[in-house]
C-alpha cells in the first residue's frame, strides 16, 4: 500500500467552515471593538494629519506645495536643523553620562548604589519643562547664579535646551544601560582574565560589546525623546526654534493648521526611523542573550570605586539640586530676591486654580484604568484569539510609540474639532485628554502585556476549550491572575506618564479641563514662575505618592501569588 | 484508502476520519487520511517529527481546521464544531496546568461550568485523585509537583467530565526516562479502568508498542500502516515501517533468477517473498537483530553465512554484535543474550557462523 502523493494544489485553499457559536461571536465583537478603538483614535487621526498637510487652508488638494513652502522659508526650515543638532548633542552627552552612572551602579561595590539609583529616577516624575524652568531659575537673566556672580551664561537657546534635556532623559538612558550592564556573563570576564587581558582591554573587548545593544537602545530613546519634546524648548529655547515648538507656533500662534500638519509629518520621519532601528536592534539582542549565563558579581577595586563614587555623587547632587531649586522657589516669597518662607504660591490664584492638579489626577487615573484594560485585553485578543485581524491590530497597537505627542494632539484637533462631526462631543472633555494620554503611551503597555501572555502556555486555552469552559471565563480566572504583576506595572506606567505629559495635552485642554502640566507652562508663560514651581512640586508629589502606593500593592500581589510561583517542593 | 478496522457491530466508531487533507501554505501536512477508532480502543499515531501525526490529532480536537475531509465522532459530523462542542479531554506534552489553581481545583475546573453542586464536584475530584494516586497532593500548586505528578493531574483533569474521547499529545516526552516508563503503565491502567477511547500521538515506537491496541504508523502526511503492535512489528508493510518500528537490519541486494531468492553481496539468500521478479531488480532484505541465529543455532540452518565480527557492544542483558557479511558494505547487527554464546568466538575480527532464517528475512522493493 503506497499512498498516492498528494500535492498542495490538490487540496482546496479554504479550510472547512466553522459554525459560529456564542463564544466565537463574543470574540469577534471584542476584536471589532478593539479595532474600532485603534482606527478611531490612532489610524484615522493620523491619516487626517497626513491629508491636511497636502491641502491648503481652504481644504483644496495642493500636493507637496506645503512641504516646498516649509523648506523654502529659512526661518522655519532652520527648526529642522536645530532639532537635529539639539537631539544629537543631547544624545551623545546623556548616553555618555548615563553609561558611567550605570556602570558605577552595576559593576562596582561602592556604597549607596540603591540610593543613587532612586535619585536618578527623579526626573521621571516631573514634566520635561520643569528641568527647563529650574535651569532658568539658576542660570537665567534673573537666575540665582547670574545674580550672585554677575555672569549671564546665555542659557536661553541651544545650551539651555541641551542641558535641561540631558537631565530629563537621564533616567531613561540609565535604566536601559543598567539593564544591559547588569545582564553580563561572568564567564566572559573569567576567560578574559585567564588570557591575561588588561583592565582597559577587558572593558573594550567584553564590557562595551556586551552593552552594545543597550547603548543603541539608549541612543534611540534619548534622540526620540528630545526631538519630540516640546516643554523644554518652549520655556528655555528663547528664539531658538525647534520642530516641536514650530508646530505649536504655527497652530496656537498663527492658527496655521496646514503648516502645523506639514511640520508634524516631517517630525514623524526621524521619530519613526529611530523606532524602526530600535525594533531591529531589540530583535537581534534577543538572539544574543544566552540562557545559561553566570551573573557577574562586581569585585572591589578601591581606586576605581572611589572615582566612580565621586562621579555618581556629583550627578546625583546635580539632579537633587534641580528639584531642590524648584521646591525652594515654590516656598519663598520671591526667588531669588526674597527668601522669606511662604506657601502663598500654592493658592493658585491665576490660571485655572487648583482644579488643574485635580483634573490631572482624574485624567491620569482614567488613562491608567482604561489603558490597562485596553492594552491587556487587546494584547490577549491579538495573541490568544488569532484571526485575520491579528496582524493589522498588532501593527496599529505598536504605531503610537513613533507618534510625537505634538502630532497626536494636532491630529486630535483635526479629528475631534471638525465642524459638523459627531466626534466633536468628545472635544474639550477630560475623557479625550485621558484617551490622548493612553494612546500616546499605548505601545509599551501593549508590548508588556504581549510578552506576559506569550510566557503563558498556549495550550491553556485549548485545555479549557476541551473542558467546555468559555474563553472569557478562563481569561478572568486564569490569565488575569497569572499576569497580575504585569497588569499592575502597566497601570503604574500609564498613570505616571499621564501625570507628566504635556505635548498632546497642550492642544486639547479647554476651559474646565486644565491639566497640571499645561498649567505649569501657562503660569511660566504668564510670568508666575513661583506658581509654576509650586504646581511642579505638586505633580512630583502626586507621582511619588502613587509610586509608593504601587510598591505596596505590588508587595501584596507578590505575597498572594508566591504560593504558586515559587518552585519550592514541599 | 480505507485503513480502519472492521466494524464489529453496527455501532458507529468513536472517531472516524474520512479523506482528511491539510496544508499550511504550500506544504501538505496531511494528504488523504482515512481511519476509524473503535469504542474503547487505545490507538497511537506513531511517526517521525513532521509526519503529520500531531496535526491529525489537532484536527480531531478541532484545534486545527482541515482543508478537506470529514471528522465524525460516534457517527456525527463534527467538522464544523469548535473544540468546546466536541466532547473530549486532552493532555499536552507541556502539562498545561493552570498555575494559579491547586491540583484539586485544576481537576474541578471543567466541572464548575457544568453547574454541578459543590459536594458532587468534590466527590468527583477525590475519585480522580484516587485514580491517579495523588490524593495526598490535593492542595498543592503545579509548581510544587514533579513533572510526572503534574502530568497525572493533567490526565485527571481531562477525564473529570467523563469525556467520550481522550486525546494524548506526546504526554510523556517531557519526562525523564524512569518516570516515563512508570507513567506509561499508569496511563494504560487508568485507560483500561475507565474504558475511554484514547488516541495518543508519539514519536517513540517503544511507547506505542507498549501502550496501544492499534498503531497508526505515519510518514510524510500519509498513513503507512495500521495494525496491532505485533502486526506492525512482525509484518511491516513498508521499508519505512520496518526501519521506524524496532531495530532492523537492512541489506540491499538484487532479485535472483529463482523466485524467493535474492543476492546480497557474495551470497544468495532465500527470503519470504514469493513474487517472481526480473533477475537483477534491486530489492532490500530486512531482518531484526534478535532473529539472526548464531553459533550452534546456525549450524545446518538455511541461509547459513560466515560473517566477521567488526564490533562488540556489551549492553547488560545482551550483547550487540556488529557483523560484516562477505562482500556486503551494510553492517548486520545481532543481539545475543548474555551467556548464550559463552566467551568463545565473540571477539572483534573473529569469524562467526550465522544463519538468516528465510521466514524472518523480509523483502521490500
Amino acid at each position: 500500500m503506497s499512498p498516492r502523493a498528494v500535492r498542495a494544489a490538490d487540496l482546496p485553499d479554504r479550510t472547512i467552515r466553522r459554525r459560529r457559536d456564542a463564544e466565537a461571536i463574543v470574540s469577534a465583537v471584542l476584536i471589532a471593538a478593539f479595532a474600532a478603538f485603534l482606527v478611531l483614535f490612532v489610524l484615522y487621526p493620523m491619516l487626517t494629519v497626513l491629508a491636511r498637510s497636502l491641502q491648503d487652508g481652504q481644504g483644496r488638494f495642493v500636493g507637496l506645495a506645503n512641504y516646498a513652502r516649509y523648506f523654502a522659508s529659512p526661518a522655519i526650515a532652520a527648526s529642522v536643523t536645530n532639532s537635529l543638532a539639539v537631539a544629537i548633542t543631547t544624545t551623545v552627552i546623556t548616553v555618555t553620562l548615563a553609561f558611567a552612572y550605570a556602570y558605577a551602579l552595576t559593576r562596582t561595590a561602592m556604597p549607596w548604589r540603591g540610593a543613587f539609583r532612586l535619585i536618578a529616577l527623579l526626573p521621571l516624575f516631573a514634566p520635561s519643562l520643569v528641568q527647563g524652568i529650574a535651569f532658568v531659575y539658576v542660570f537665567g537673566n534673573n537666575g540665582l547664579l547670574t545674580r550672585w556672580t554677575g555672569v549671564n551664561v546665555g542659557i536661553y537657546g541651544f545650551k539651555g535646551i541641551v542641558a535641561a534635556e540631558t537631565f530629563y532623559c537621564f533616567p531613561h538612558a540609565m535604566l536601559l544601560l543598567v539593564a544591559a550592564l547588569g545582564a553580563a556573563d561572568a564567564r566572559l570576564y573569567d576567560a578574559a582574565n585567564a588570557l591575561g587581558a588588561s583592565r582597559v582591554k577587558r572593558f573594550v573587548t567584553v564590557t562595551l560589546p556586551g552593552a552594545k545593544f543597550g547603548l543603541m537602545s539608549a541612543c534611540v530613546v534619548v534622540f526620540t525623546t528630545v526631538i519630540t519634546d516640546f516643554g523644554i524648548p518652549k520655556v528655555i529655547g528663547g528664539k531658538y526654534s525647534v520642530m516641536a515648538t514650530e508646530i505649536y507656533n504655527q497652530v496656537i500662534g498663527q492658527q496655521n493648521f496646514t503648516m502645523g500638519a506639514t511640520v508634524s509629518v516631517v517630525l514623524l520621519v526621524p521619530a519613526a526611523l529611530a523606532m524602526v532601528v530600535d525594533r531591529l536592534v531589540q530583535r537581534r539582542q534577543q538572539a544574543l542573550v544566552a540562557a545559561s549565563s553566570v551573573p557577574l558579581r562586581p569585585a572591589r577595586a578601591r581606586l576605581r570605586d572611589a572615582a566612580l563614587f565621586a562621579y555618581t555623587a556629583l550627578v546625583a547632587a546635580a539632579i537633587l539640586g534641580i528639584y531642590l531649586v524648584v521646591l525652594v522657589s515654590s516656598l519663598v516669597r520671591r526667588w531669588p530676591y526674597d527668601f522669606t518662607p511662604t506657601v502663598k504660591h500654592y493658592a493658585f490664584d491665576t490660571v485655572g486654580g487648583s482644579t488643574a492638579i485635580v483634573n490631572s489626577v482624574q485624567a491620569a487615573a482614567l488613562a491608567a484604568v482604561a489603558g490597562t484594560v485596553l492594552a491587556f485585553a487587546g494584547a490577549y485578543l491579538v495573541e490568544k484569539r488569532p484571526s485575520l485581524m491579528s496582524g493589522p491590530l498588532y501593527a496599529l497597537a505598536v504605531l503610537p510609540v513613533s507618534i510625537p505627542g505634538m502630532v497626536l494632539g494636532l491630529a486630535y484637533i483635526f479629528t475631534f474639532n471638525a465642524p459638523g462631526s459627531p466626534l466633536n462631543l468628545l472635544y474639550g472633555t477630560l475623557a479625550l485628554l485621558a484617551i490622548s494620554h493612553l494612546v500616546h503611551y499605548f505601545t509599551v503597555p501593549f508590548l508588556t502585556a504581549t510578552t506576559a501572555l506569550k510566557q503563558m502556555d498556549r495550550e491553556l486555552e485549548h485545555v479549557s476549550a476541551s473542558l467546555g469552559v468559555p474563553f472569557y471565563r478562563t481569561f478572568w480566572r486564569i490569565t488575569v491572575p497569572v499576569a497580575l504583576p504585569s497588569i499592575v506595572a502597566i497601570s503604574m506606567y500609564l498613570f505616571l506618564n499621564a501625570m507628566v505629559t504635556l505635548s498632546a495635552a497642550v492642544f486639547l485642554v479647554a476651559p474646565g479641563t486644565e491639566l497640571a502640566a499645561v498649567a505649569v507652562l501657562l503660569m511660566d508663560d504668564a510670568g508666575d514662575t513661583a506658581q509654576a514651581a509650586a504646581m511642579s512640586v505638586l505633580i512630583i508629589a502626586v507621582g511619588l505618592g502613587v509610586r509608593l502606593v504601587y510598591a505596596l500593592v505590588m508587595r501584596g500581589v507578590t505575597r498572594r501569588t508566591q504560593a504558586w510561583t515559587t518552585a519550592a517542593r514541599g | 484508502m480505507r485503513a480502519g478496522g472492521p466494524r464489529a457491530s453496527g455501532r458507529a466508531p468513536a472517531v472516524e476520519l474520512e479523506h482528511i487533507g491539510k496544508k499550511f501554505g504550500d506544504v501538505v501536512a496531511l494528504g488523504d487520511v482515512s481511519l476509524a477508532v473503535e469504542d474503547g480502543e487505545f490507538v497511537c499515531f506513531l511517526g517521525p517529527s513532521g509526519c503529520g501525526k500531531t496535526t491529525l490529532l489537532r484536527i480531531v480536537a478541532g484545534l486545527e481546521t482541515q482543508n478537506a475531509g470529514v471528522v465524525r465522532m460516534r457517527g456525527v459530523d463534527v467538522s464544523a464544531l469548535p473544540p468546546s462542542r466536541r466532547d473530549y479531554g486532552i493532555v499536552f506534552q507541556s502539562y498545561a496546568l493552570f498555575p494559579n489553581l491547586t491540583a484539586a481545583r485544576n481537576i474541578a475546573y471543567g466541572l464548575e461550568t457544568r453547574g454541578w453542586d459543590r459536594a458532587r464536584i468534590d466527590a468527583r475530584v477525590d475519585e480522580l485523585l484516587e485514580l491517579v494516586h495523588l490524593a495526598p497532593h490535593k492542595q498543592r500548586f503545579p509548581s510544587q509537583l514533579s513533572g510526572g505528578e503534574q502530568q497525572r493531574v493533567a490526565l485527571a483533569r481531562a477525564l473529570a467530565p467523563s469525556p467520550s474521547l481522550l486525546l494524548l499529545d506526546e504526554p510523556l516526552s517531557a519526562l525523564d526516562a524512569r518516570v516515563r516508563a512508570a507513567l506509561r503503565q499508569e496511563i494504560k491502567a487508568v485507560q483500561r479502568r475507565v474504558g475511554v477511547t484514547t488516541v495518543m500521538v508519539t514519536h517513540d515506537q517503544e511507547e506505542a508498542l507498549a501502550m496501544a491496541d492499534r498503531i497508526v504508523v505515519m510518514n510524510h502526511g500519509a498513513v503507512e500502516q495500521v495494525g496491532t503492535p505485533a502486526d506492525v512489528y512482525m509484518e511491516p508493510r513498508s521499508l519505512f515501517v520496518a526501519r521506524f518500528v524496532g531495530q532492523m537490519n537492512v541489506l540491499p541486494g538484487q532479485a535472483d533468477a529463482r523466485a524467493g531468492w535474492a543476492r546480497v553481496g557474495a551470497v544468495a539468500l532465500r527470503h519470504r517473498g514469493d513474487r517472481t521478479m526480473a533477475p537483477g531488480t534491486p530489492v532490500t532484505l530486512a531482518i531484526r537483530p534478535e532473529e539472526v541465529r548464531l553459533g550452534h543455532a546456525a549450524r545446518g540452518a538455511d541461509n547459513g553465512v560466515l560473517a566477521r565480527i567488526t564490533a562488540v557492544q556489551f549492553l547488560g542483558a545482551f550483547t550487540r554484535l556488529t557483523l560484516a557479511l562477505p562482500g556486503v558494505a551494510a553492517p548486520l547487527e545481532c543481539d545475543v543474550a548474555a551467556g548464550a554464546l559463552g566467551d568463545a568466538g565473540v571477539r572483534e575480527g573473529e569469524e562467526l557462523p550465522l544463519a538468516l532464517p528465510p521466514a524472518a528475512l523480509r523483502v521490500f522493493p
